[in-house]
């Protein structure tokens, strides 16, 4: 068993037994389920209304009518919920002083980073996997693509993925678990801004820039359906650029 | 064991160690003593690798601890100031973690922990949650941690802290049963404990090292007179100036009680046996004669104070009052 494994099991572990995790995970699938079923009432209010204009069944297309709009939904569900997963995971080691076991134990700070992230993307990829009732349920008496619902879960793993890391950037930078959660909330919302300032700007390099560097079209073409590379490219190097910064600032703890 | 050599260490533009040089043989214990704030968790820190020194190069079992940090990591056990505790697992699953952090194989963690368990007394509450224990048991685990990977140099900030009387004594032997084997670098505020577990002694004060050595030299260094304790029977009314004719002796003081008085000698001079003849041809009648040693209190109030007297005025320092050594142990 490595160091890493050591503590992405300690991490695991200390999550099952924090009520934050439930709190956090029964919220989560709550609104997931009920804004599910608004979309799913939805489309059958829309389906019975063309039958009334009609008078013959319409061909719904459930993959636009239900999950697009379910896994935009999400995306500010995610937003609000994430941060509260990461906040506690360097701010309480520092509170506690259980940091300094960390640091002055055989285990390097990227392993201690990695480690955590993983610990917290494993939880979060489970919550995920447990929306997916969803889907399943609705195949059972409706017909959609799957193929766009599944690039649709990817969306959400990877944009699930950045939050995240801005999560574990945010709870580095301070002691105060609170102050890490709205911290991490603020940079996710400013990536987020900074799409609408590059629509604004319309086709210019820096439009062009600042619209790259958001994640709304990114994430809006895979939930459209089209797993591009440079789509997930984006979101990795977003991820690793997050966490090494968040690896600049433990190390930087250490020289003062 | 350990060298260091030249370390300073800023924050800023405070200074929290200032040129410290020492080493510590292998089974030595060295106690780190000085007033808060005097840059001994800063040492210690820079030696258990924490956080790196601004100057100078620290050693630890011949690993260099800025550049091979993880040789040097796997052969100490750290026991920071606030024992660094995860309050929602037991304490089993605790010493299991920390095990398997410090690269113990698997298949040893369960004889380490029980061994260890066995060691600092954890046995009653080896299944409960840390969150739940006492300040002393907390200690105790805190203590366990570091010892789990049987590291050969140990780091203790201030171990003794928040124990019992009996807790305090339980540790105290557990160090030096250690000791030997182990080499062993301690910060303390209380002095008989240095004098009791440590064979040497570090006094800082600002972040320089003002004294090293063993307890008893430490105080025989800072002595310049021998000093006796003499208590008589019936004293006659001019018996002080009586003794103070006596050869060898330089001064007579008396104290509060009538019967006894101190008496400076020339240091290295033995003057009990001339003492105890005249107090009993003149029939004072001798009840006790001790020698007084100064205690490390003394010579650790003596050393900080005369780095500030010698900072601030050329005056000298307050007359160090020596005293009874056992009855400073017994406080």
């Amino acid at each position: 068993m490595t160091p890493f494994h050591t503590l992405l099991a300690k991490e695991l572990r200390c999550f099952f037994v924090s009520p934050v995790l439930y709190v956090v995970g029964t919220v989560f699938l709550f609104v997931s389920g009920f804004i599910a079923h608004l979309m799913v009432v939805n489309a059958g209010q829309q389906a019975l209304r063309l039958l009334q204009i009609q008078n013959t069944y319409a061909q719904l297309n459930l993959n636009e009518l239900v999950f697009r709009s379910l896994f935009y939904s999400l995306d500010f569900v995610l937003m609000f919920l994430l941060p509260i997963l990461t906040m506690r995971l360097f701010a309480e080691e520092r509170k506690l002083r259980t940091f300094e076991l960390l640091l002055t134990s055989p285990i390097g700070i990227n392993e201690i980073i990695s480690a955590k992230y993983m610990s917290v993307l494993l939880i979060y990829c489970g919550l995920l996997c447990l929306t997916a009732l969803t889907p399943v349920l609705l195949s059972l008496s409706g017909s959609f693509h799957w193929a766009p619902v599944v690039t649709g879960y990817v969306a959400l793993a990877l944009q699930g993925g950045l939050f995240l890391a801005c999560g574990v950037l945010a709870s580095a930078l301070t002691e105060n678990q609170v102050v890490a959660a709205f911290l991490s909330f603020g940079m996710i919302v400013v990536i987020w801004l900074i799409g609408g300032f590059g629509a604004l700007l319309g086709d210019s390099t820096i439009g062009t820039i600042f619209s790259y560097v958001s994640f709304t079209e990114h994430y809006d073409r895979l939930v459209r359906g089209l797993l591009d590379a440079k789509d997930v490219v984006y979101y990795v190097s977003g991820i690793v650029l997050t966490l090494f910064t968040a690896h600049r600032v433990v190390d930087s703890h250490r020289w003062h | 064991m350990i060298t260091v050599q030249h370390v300073s260490k800023h924050y800023g533009r405070h200074t929290a160690v200032h040129d410290v040089t020492f080493h510590v043989r292998k089974g030595d214990v060295l106690a780190f003593l000085g007033p808060n704030g005097a840059g001994k968790t800063t040492t210690m820190r820079i030696l258990a690798c924490f956080m790196p020194p601004s100057d100078g190069t620290a050693h630890v079992a011949g690993f260099d601890c800025l550049e091979q940090p993880m040789e040097v990591k796997r052969r100490l056990g750290y026991l920071p100031e606030t024992p660094p505790l995860y309050q929602e697992l037991t304490v089993n699953e605790y010493l299991t973690f920390v095990g398997r952090l410090k690269g113990i194989t698997p298949s040893r963690v369960p004889s380490r922990k029980a061994q260890v368990i066995e060691q600092v007394g954890l046995g009653p509450v080896h299944h409960r949650v840390i969150g739940h224990l006492s300040k002393g048991y907390r200690q105790r685990v805190g203590l366990a941690q570091a010892l789990i990977h049987d590291p050969p140099v140990l780091i203790l900030d201030e171990p003794t802290v928040g124990l019992d009387p009996n807790q305090i004594r339980e540790i105290r032997s557990l160090i030096k049963s250690l000791s030997g084997s182990h080499t062993i670098i301690l910060s303390t505020h209380v002095l008989p404990e240095a004098t009791a577990i440590c064979t040497r002694v570090m006094i800082i004060h600002q972040g320089r090292i003002v004294a090293e050595d063993s307890p008893e030299r430490l105080s025989s260094r800072v002595r310049q007179s021998e000093k006796l304790s003499l208590t008589v029977k019936q004293p006659s009314a001019d018996w002080l100036d009586r003794l103070g004719t006596l050869p060898g002796i330089l001064n007579v003081f008396p104290t509060a009680q009538p019967d006894t008085c101190t008496i400076e000698c020339q240091l290295g001079q033995d003057l009990r046996d001339d003492l105890s003849r005249f107090v009993v041809s003149q029939g004072y009648g001798l009840l006790e004669l001790t020698p007084l040693s100064l205690s490390l209190e003394d010579v650790f109030l003596y050393l900080t104070q005369r780095e500030e007297f010698s900072e601030g005025s050329p005056t000298a320092p307050a007359q160090v009052t020596p005293s009874r050594a056992d009855e400073r142990a017994a406080t």
